[in-house]
């Protein structure tokens, strides 16, 4: 009885708070500034540099919204947030959205009331093993011993994977990524499992990384995506459509450096639409015509954020793979601008 | 016959004692090589600190200093020694330290927590070395409650101002009336009214219409600081609560739960003696609830639950709530340490204390207090630690303090990979704090021994 009081007074507040913040758009454009939640560090996808500007892959975001809503790509107060906090922190309103490598899952969507936007890095769990213990598949991993931490999704997807295939393994459990890494070079594991852009991160700080191999089996399904407050509608077109605009912007060959001179018209209606010389987009959504230019300006269009961040020319090193656009095979695809 | 030769007819001058016995090779005998198990021992500990540092001097002393990142790091140390290891790489720590420190504060305005803290020490020096530096540095240790979050935060000077007026008005009231219950009561509701006054009434201003409406509702600080300039030493540039990071915010977690948990847990502890039924019921079920949860829980509530009951929209700084709870636990176990040294204390003390006719306050600020707190101390200052230490846990919710910086250090792909170098940084840093407080505590009890033993 008092268990179901206590979460209805939760329900209450949460509803109350999403009443109160249903103009988002408004409070952020009264604040002059956007609150958005990232990671407290996760290498290439949201970190501080020395002097405490946030960057990274989600960070970019961040600052595109930033620049399609407010003008300034700069005028982003970055929050960091655990994975215990994050849901807490955009349900109270303490965030206008998050950009937090965040898996959208069913009950997350529905249950917790939030609404992811699209996706903007499909990850997919993986393993990392030492070359030298000369395994290619995944599947001759019996009896092997699994640094794996506890309490996420990953833990479960390997319980699974290993139940399916019929074979065994000894689990050990680990806290952080950083202890993993710790403990798979000390040997105390034969294989590390998490996110395969976590284990590319990972095996790229080793010394020498070539001693070990990230195995071809992607064992679960990741989709990470920006998210925001269930009952907002019109915020979370603005970032919807904020991120499918730089990944069409990819699509279309417009980046950051040619952004300004494609704004002065061309030939393809898309790219006019898009950047606002041509119809009235901006205003469906309550901005004005040049947000999209100025989106894809803060940090370039999805491929040079993904090059600059997590590209292959980077430390992180991640290939395309299933994030390139559809056009090359991958599963990146904005639906049109119209 | 009478030269009786075995008796000694004159002393024998004194001779130096043997080689073997004094000097190094003396102390040495006697202290490491007294007999073969303790020369076992000795050898088998002065073999276990070597193997120790041999290990850790080379790893801390041979090390690459300047270096843009890891990787720059392992390949200075492969030219230098021709493996990367057993060599630390104090680069990152070189290019950090400053955000270590300090977190994100803006750097031009440095200075601002470097003055608090050496502040903090002049507010200190009176306190805790009563016999060496002049009484007036109290009036610095009464300022400092509210200059140090002005000098942090920023903001009108009128802020605290008012706040400090509020104490005194209260005192003044408190007085007039001859502290006596009513008085100690009419004070803190005028201090009340004053401070609602200063910071602005919690309506809408509709209720009073314009002109003297707004200026009730917006404060009479506020109104104060808008017809002041914008400018120092009136006005420091704000600085919000999520700038704030890195060791700057475990020591002001810290000084401010070890600051307000002392008299909160003397309160507590008093109360729980108390015959008065209610008083002792609160006080008792406020410990024990405290005592009961963990820090960690106190910490979730402070960030998430009350941001879901607070009403919408109110912006309640992340880092007070902390402050707040950190409080609340440290008090909690402050009053614990100090029942235990009130318990210490013979009833005659009490008794001798009532037969003067002293009154309740009188007996424990002149016999009481002072002899629970002196046994206490011990106790006291391990509370102080520990609690100081705690607010590392701060970076479960994601308050980037000192641990919590290292994982975001560790997140820019320059420094992914570097463990133990971040560590042992902040593991010193938190060593030279703590090592400190344990010997204040040492040198207090020294001062304070009346016993002859």
């Amino acid at each position: 009885m008092k268990k179901s009081v206590f979460y209805g007074a939760i329900a209450a507040a949460v509803v109350l708070g999403g009443a109160a913040g249903a103009a988002t758009l408004d409070d952020v454009k009264a604040r002059g500034n956007l609150n958005c939640g990232v990671s407290t560090g996760l290498v290439g996808f949201a970190a501080p540099d020395a002097s405490g500007n946030w960057e990274g892959f989600d960070v970019a975001v961040c600052r595109a919204v930033a620049a399609a809503v407010l003008g300034d790509p700069q005028a982003v107060e970055f929050i960091p947030t655990t994975g215990k906090t994050r849901f807490t922190a955009l349900a109270s309103g303490e965030v206008d959205m998050l950009a937090r490598n965040t898996t959208w899952t069913f009950s997350r969507d529905t249950d917790l009331k939030l609404d992811f936007i699209g996706v903007n890095y499909y990850d997919g769990q993986g393993f990392m093993v030492p070359k030298a213990l000369g395994v290619t598949s995944a599947k001759d991993l019996d009896g092997a011993t699994v640094c794996i931490q506890t309490g996420t999704t990953t833990e479960l997807n390997l319980a699974d994977f290993f139940r399916v295939n019929n074979i065994s393994y000894e689990p050990v459990p680990i806290e952080t990524n950083a202890e993993a890494q710790q403990q798979y070079l000390a040997e105390a594991c034969d294989v590390y499992t998490t996110d395969a852009s976590g284990l590319a991160a990972t095996r790229a700080a080793f010394e020498s990384p070539g001693d070990h191999v990230i195995l071809p089996e992607i064992i679960s399904k990741e989709p990470l995506g920006p998210v925001v407050r269930h009952g907002d509608n019109e915020w979370g077109d603005i970032v919807r459509w904020t991120l499918n605009a730089l990944i069409s912007a990819e699509e279309l060959g417009i980046t950051s450096a040619n952004v300004g001179e494609l704004a002065g018209g061309t030939n393809n209606p898309e790219i006019n639409r898009m950047l606002g010389t041509e119809g009235t987009l901006g205003d469906m959504i309550g901005l004005d015509a040049e947000w999209a230019q100025r989106a894809i300006m803060a940090e370039g269009n999805y491929g040079e954020i993904f090059e600059k961040n997590i590209g292959e020319n980077t430390p992180v090193g991640l290939a395309r793979g299933l994030n390139a656009q559809y056009t090359d095979g991958g599963l990146i695809y904005s639906p049109p601008f119209r | 016959m009478s030269d009786a030769s075995f008796v000694r007819s004159e002393m024998l001058s004194e001779q130096d004692p043997p080689p073997t016995s004094v000097g190094v090779i003396g102390w040495l005998r006697a202290n490491l090589f007294s007999n073969w198990w303790n020369s076992i021992l000795t050898v088998l500990c002065l073999a276990a600190i070597w193997y120790v540092l041999s290990g850790l001097l080379g790893w801390t002393l041979l090390s690459v200093w300047n270096a843009g990142s890891l990787n720059e790091c392992r390949e200075i140390m492969i030219a230098s020694w021709g493996s990367t290891h057993g060599h630390a790489c104090w680069g990152v720590i070189n290019d950090r330290w400053l955000q270590l420190l300090f977190g994100f504060y803006p750097p031009e305005l440095y200075y601002r927590p470097i003055l608090a803290m050496l502040l903090l020490f002049a507010a200190l020096a009176p306190v805790l070395f009563a016999d060496k530096v002049s009484p007036r540095l109290l009036y610095v240790t009464a300022a400092y409650p509210f200059l140090m979050p002005w000098l942090m935060w920023g903001g009108s000077i009128w802020t605290p101002v008012g706040v400090a007026a509020g104490f005194v008005l209260a005192y003044l009231v408190g007085r007039k009336l001859g502290g006596t219950v009513p008085g100690l009561v009419l004070g803190i509701v005028s201090a009340i009214v004053w401070w609602m006054l200063w910071l602005g009434l919690p309506v809408q201003s509709e209720v009073f219409g314009s002109g003297v409406g707004e200026i009730l509702v917006v404060g009479l600080g506020e109104s104060l600081a808008s017809i002041s300039p914008d400018a120092a030493p009136f006005w420091l540039e704000t600085v919000e609560s999520r700038k704030f990071g890195g060791f700057m915010l475990s020591v002001l977690i810290g000084v401010v739960a070890i600051g307000c948990s002392l008299p909160l847990g003397i309160l507590l502890a008093l109360g729980r003696q108390s015959n008065m039924l209610i008083v002792k019921a609160i006080c008792v079920g406020f410990i024990e609830f405290i005592r009961g949860v963990p820090l960690i829980t106190l910490l979730f509530v402070a960030s998430t639950l009350l941001n879901i009951f607070l009403p919408p929209g109110t912006n309640f700084d992340i880092i007070l709530r902390v402050m707040i709870m950190v409080t609340l636990f440290a008090a909690a176990y402050m009053a614990e340490v100090i029942r235990g040294g009130l318990a210490g204390l013979p009833t005659g003390q009490y008794e001798g204390a009532d037969s003067l006719g002293l009154n309740y306050w009188q007996a424990q600020r002149l016999i009481i207090m002072p002899q629970a707190l002196k046994i206490s101390i011990p106790g006291i200052v391990s509370t102080f630690i520990g609690i100081f230490k705690d607010t590392t846990l701060v970076s479960i919710i994601a308050l980037l303090d000192p641990l919590g910086l290292s994982n975001s250090i560790r997140a820019d792909t320059d420094w992914n990979g570097v463990y133990w170098e971040l560590f042992a940084f902040i593991a010193l840093m938190f060593f030279i704090a703590c090592f400190g407080m344990s010997r204040y505590s040492m040198y207090l009890e020294r001062k304070l021994k009346t016993e002859n033993d």
